[in-house]
């Protein structure tokens, strides 16, 4: 019993100083942004290997979403003689909610899972105390670069998976189950609100990179330097991220979508 | 690493690409481009009852389009509807004798607001006011008295 007891606090305790550490660390990452923009060379590098490199799969992914959304709403939809208004179930649904959440996941195990590796591999062979000996410090010179990255990568991503995903629900909708092409188009323009669900699902995936990144860049920070550390920290932000993504979608939802 | 250039040519790429898309979401899947809040009228009707009528609703003349109904609320010394709607202003010319009615597209589809222009030779301006309205029709209440109807015959 003493034990358990013992055991429950130590853990508390070491969630507790992990949230502070964390805490700590995203604080000197984000004051390390104003060196990141006096050398954007650093962002670009890096918004090549998170951006550009998740664009294949976000693209992909993307419009197999889109196309089985528009595949199975439409036997939905026909039951009730209502396959018009397909276009209006296939955007809202990736616009507000798998737009950004789908690749949320994506980001968190294609980006996430490699910064993580990176930043982890980097502390292991003591690259990153190899910098601070040079007096360079490794939180603005190889955190901040990369933490920016990401928060700008994922709204485009997820926007760019929202685009693709609607053309890939009109290709299967009106390409090949016959509805009206005027009718998908016309009414998604007449339901969807630009604010109301266009900027709301921006902002769900701005949340959705900034924490994917935190998660992704503290874990591989915070890794023991061994490899075996380092592939759990792996493993951890990609279940972490996941859980935050998706914990945190729906209270953004609910406070987005709440009221009507 | 890559060359530079190349690797500056793809990030250039990929910030476009998502720019695009997101130009893509505002102006060709949301209504955006179909409706700019600047060039608008707005004018009012008051409604014995606007049965499903929701802001964002279309207010339509013939069948064609012409604004949106921007806000609903309750008068409250008459407990009627206001509806207020916001009219495109290229359609200037709709006659102070107006009549609107609330209309539902197919059985179970959206209530609309539809615009039937008198001979007056006078137009509504801004913030004018439409006299003559019809509320919408309630499915049930309708069936409810048909009913009534068909059982009082009966008992006759």
């Amino acid at each position: 019993m003493i034990q358990f007891l013992q055991h429950l606090g130590e853990n508390t305790l070491s969630g507790f100083t992990k949230l502070g550490r964390a805490s700590y660390f995203l604080l000197q990452t984000i004051k390390g942004i104003t060196d990141v923009l006096v050398r954007p060379r650093l962002l670009i590098n890096q918004l090549y290997s998170v951006g550009v490199l998740s664009f294949l799969i976000i693209c992909i992914s993307g419009l197999f979403v889109g196309m089985v959304l528009g595949l199975q709403g439409y036997y939905t939809l026909s039951d009730f003689g209502a396959e018009e208004t397909l276009g209006v179930m296939v955007a809202a649904s990736l616009v507000r909610e798998l737009g950004p959440v789908v690749s949320g996941l994506l980001f968190a195990g294609r980006a996430g899972s490699a910064l993580t590796a990176e930043i982890g591999l980097m502390k292991a062979t003591e690259q990153l105390s190899g910098m601070e000996m040079m007096a360079v410090d490794p939180i603005k010179r190889i955190i901040s670069p990369r933490f920016l990255a990401g928060c700008l990568s994922m709204p485009l991503l997820a926007a760019l998976f929202s685009a693709i995903g609607i053309i890939g629900g009109e290709l299967v909708g009106s390409g090949l189950l016959g509805v009206d092409e005027g009718a998908y188009w016309s009414q998604m323009q007449a339901k969807l609100d630009f604010f109301d669900d266009i900027i709301n699902g921006i902002i769900k995936s701005i949340v959705f990179g900034f924490v994917t990144s935190w998660i992704a860049l503290f874990e591989g920070y915070d890794a023991p330097p061994t490899s075996e550390g380092v592939s759990r920290a792996t493993t951890r932000t990609v279940v972490n991220s996941a859980f935050s993504i998706l914990g945190l979608d729906f209270i953004l939802t609910a406070l987005m979508f709440g009221d009507n | 690493m890559q060359h530079t250039s190349t690797q500056d040519t793809l990030v250039g790429l990929f910030v476009a690409a998502g720019i695009a898309g997101l130009f893509f979401l505002a102006l060709q899947v949301s209504n955006l481009s179909t409706f700019s809040e600047k060039d608008n009228y707005t004018i009012s009707a008051n409604f014995e009852n606007s049965g499903g009528l929701k802001v964002r609703s279309l207010v339509s003349v013939a069948g064609v389009k012409i604004g949106q109904v921007s806000a609903i609320s309750l008068d409250p010394k008459t407990y009627q509807s206001i509806v207020t709607m916001s009219i495109d202003a290229k359609y200037n010319n709709l006659p102070d004798d107006t009549t609107a009615s609330i209309f539902t597209a197919g059985l179970l589809g959206e209530q609309y607001v539809n615009l039937e222009p008198g001979g007056s030779d006078t137009f509504l301006k801004n913030q004018g006011k439409i006299d003559i309205t019809q509320p919408a029709i309630i499915l049930e209440k309708a069936i409810g008295q048909f009913l009534f109807k068909a059982a009082e015959e009966k008992s006759e």
